[in-house]
């Protein structure tokens, strides 16, 4: 019979432990519980923090809530569909300065130029990519609809060559790191490595005053909720199934008739979408954004909040990366220039020990619960020995 | 959907070479539609390389016809979508995936993206038939991972009868099996060629007996004999093969001297 046999470290995306519930699962009555959830943490995000947490608080909550966005996608595009997405700071960063600079021009008032254009840039009219960006209804939509194009773009260009693993996730991290540089080579019109500083106001709503703070919070508490909705919805798709099968067996997969390219590229254009919004709502919640924030390292950030809270589960990496942004707030004032080292050290512990996360301690506990027959689930082994082996040849 | 039309294989002067070595050498064969061929040879004789080549996994010379649709030269999951369906000497199922979901996203391919979308409801007819057939009705919603070696290999040849393959490729249906799984996959075999064709890799002598039609035996990347299963074991050439005599000695596979 089946043993429980450790997953072959094939890609630098290891399998994971997927946390899909077969279908036995009682449509109705997981639907209720998923209702309950989203009731309770709607409760939590709208209700407690606000009534519990200090001004200075909740703004920390809602950079981290952003955070909590991207691993959303990351969950997504990784934890369901094998794509170590190391470069998100790309997609982030694309959906924050789009929305940092309609902030910008808007602060500018009609006809004005951001102020470190003339100081910099020696500027004296709007360069032509940036007028598009004055018109809410362009950059609203840009934040999110940019970033997904890129990433199709990209993913297209890399999927259907069969790039994966280890060689996709370093191109990803490349990715972010020509961002930066090309974010501060054009000191200019870019703002260089300041980024897009001193936002002023949101959509005619001053961000120094407290109250419009919380609307900002709470608008972003929202748009998690959705987000999550979203992700539950795909996971529990038809496509979700479909996605965890190309990421176990992407071979198999093109014997059944399927492209699995495009099968991951629409994973990886939504990770990059919600990457981007959450770069968008970053902006008002922080009031700015840099080349910093959005580079290598903040890229990996994301991905370690999501290995720690389990990548393949839906709440995993958002309480992983809520988990991981506060940690390091919370550790990095008192322990300043360690916290690097720590966060290294719990990426390599959980890879290596957990490779499903916290959240593998948690679905354990519950197996012991619901008895010994519910327990045997070991980590996939594709064979994927055959296919391999061929590929070896192309 | 699909035409119910039966078609054959015709494959033509097929050549497969890995940096110099070929690995099927010239092989030449017609399939009849309806039929059960057992493709039989020495281990290491090209056959499971020659369904590689037929279902666009390794770049091959010559030529694949299905029906009257040339296969080399297409990507793998066209070639799929013509109809052709294979399974792997080692099981391939999605273990992390329950029976239900490995046959439903068997049979998905055509699938638009609105209804990729969606949830499942409920279990797809053409899934409750694959089901039925394979005898895995009672394990629809066991995790794959979880079935019994013979149920693994039942689950494989199912989802190639929901993705309605029209051509059955399996590299070793029975190896590993029981006298009990052996003969229902036999079975399995008969009813599924009634309206398929079946191309079958197996070592097992006495299963290919009982459920030959005709057979195809590869030495060496080329085709040493054909025909009944009677004529192939009187073949001298053969039987040179398989016992090893001095003229040409392949190596001897096991459980082959028959
Ligand atoms: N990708 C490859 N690269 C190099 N050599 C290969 C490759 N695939 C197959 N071969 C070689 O081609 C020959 C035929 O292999 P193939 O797997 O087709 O044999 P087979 O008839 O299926 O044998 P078996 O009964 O052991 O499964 C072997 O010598 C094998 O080593
Ligand atoms: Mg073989």
């Amino acid at each position: 019979m089946t043993a429980v046999t450790p997953a072959p470290p094939s890609t630098a995306g290891a399998p994971a432990p997927a946390d899909i519930a077969p279908g036995s699962r009682s449509g109705g009555r997981s639907r209720l519980r998923a209702a309950a959830g989203f009731a309770f943490g709607a409760a939590l995000l709208f209700a407690v923090a606000p009534l519990a947490l200090s001004d200075f608080r909740l703004a920390l909550l809602a950079k981290y809530l952003c955070v909590a966005m991207v691993a959303v996608g990351i969950g997504i595009a990784w934890g369901r569909g094998g794509m170590l997405t190391l470069g998100q700071g790309v997609f982030f960063g694309l959906g924050g300065y789009a929305m940092a600079m309609h902030l910008k021009l808007a602060d500018a008032g009609p006809g004005g130029m951001p102020d470190f254009m003339q100081l910099y840039g020696q500027l004296d009219e709007l360069p032509v990519w940036w007028r598009p960006f004055a018109s809410p209804w362009f950059a609203l939509p840009a934040t999110v609809l940019l970033p997904m194009a890129v990433a199709f773009g990209l993913g297209s260009l890399v999927f259907r060559r069969r790039v994966r693993g280890a060689y996709f996730a370093i191109l990803s991290q490349a990715l972010a790191a020509a961002m930066v540089i090309l974010l501060i080579g054009q000191q200019g019109t870019t703002g260089g490595t300041n980024g897009l500083t001193d936002i002023q106001g949101f959509f005619g709503y001053d961000l120094d005053d407290p109250v419009n703070q919380r609307m900002v919070y709470f608008i972003i508490a929202g748009v998690l909720l959705a987000l999550l909705a979203l992700a539950r919805q795909l996971i529990h798709s038809r496509y979700g199934e479909l996605l965890v099968a190309v990421r176990d067996s992407e071979e198999r997969v093109r014997f059944l008739g399927y492209d699995p390219a495009s099968v991951k590229l629409v994973a990886y254009v939504v990770a990059a979408g919600m990457a981007g919004l959450a770069g968008a709502l970053f902006v008002p919640a922080v009031g700015i954004i840099s080349p910093a924030l959005i580079g290598i390292v903040p890229s990996i950030e994301f991905v370690i909040g999501v290995a720690v809270g389990g990548r393949a589960t839906l709440l995993g990496p958002v309480l992983g990366a809520v988990a991981v942004a506060w940690a390091r707030t919370a550790l990095s004032e008192r322990f300043p220039g360690t916290w690097t080292y720590l966060q290294g050290l719990l990426f390599v512990v959980v890879v290596a020990f957990l490779p499903g996360g916290l959240a593998s301690l948690w679905a354990l506990a519950r197996r012991r619960d619901a008895g010994p027959e519910q327990s045997r689930r070991g980590w996939p082994a594709p064979a994927r020995r055959r296919a391999s082996r061929a590929e070896a040849h192309r | 959907m699909s035409d119910d039309r039966l078609d054959g294989l015709s494959v033509r002067d097929v050549r497969v070479s890995f940096d110099g070595f070929t690995a099927v050498d010239g092989v030449s064969l017609e399939v009849p539609a309806g039929d059960i061929r057992f493709l039989i040879g020495p281990n290491g004789a090209g056959k499971t390389t020659l369904v590689d080549a037929i279902t666009g996994l390794v770049r091959a010379t010559g030529s694949v016809c299905f029906g009257d649709q040339e296969l080399l030269g297409r990507p793998v999951h066209r070639i799929s979508r013509l109809g052709i369906g294979r399974t792997f000497q080692t099981s391939t199922i999605f273990e992390e995936l329950s029976v239900v979901q490995n046959l439903d996203i068997a049979a998905g391919a055509r699938r638009s993206w609105a209804t990729l979308a969606r949830r499942r409801r409920g279990i797809p007819d053409e899934v409750a038939a694959a089901l039925e057939t394979v005898g895995l009705t009672g394990r629809a919603d066991q995790l794959a991972g979880t079935l019994a070696h013979g149920q693994k290999q039942w689950l494989e040849i199912g989802m190639l009868l929901v993705q309605d393959a029209r051509l059955l490729l399996l590299d070793e249906p029975v190896a590993g099996m029981s006298h009990e799984e052996r003969d229902a996959t036999g079975a399995l075999l008969e009813t599924v060629s009634r309206d398929r064709t079946v191309v079958v890799i197996e070592h097992d002598m006495d299963f290919l007996r009982r459920f030959a039609r005709s057979v195809t035996v590869l030495h060496a990347g080329k085709v040493l004999s054909e025909g009944t299963v009677a004529q192939v074991q009187a073949d001298p050439r053969v039987q040179e093969v398989y016992l090893g005599h001095p003229v040409d000695a392949g190596p001897v596979p096991s459980g082959l001297e028959a």
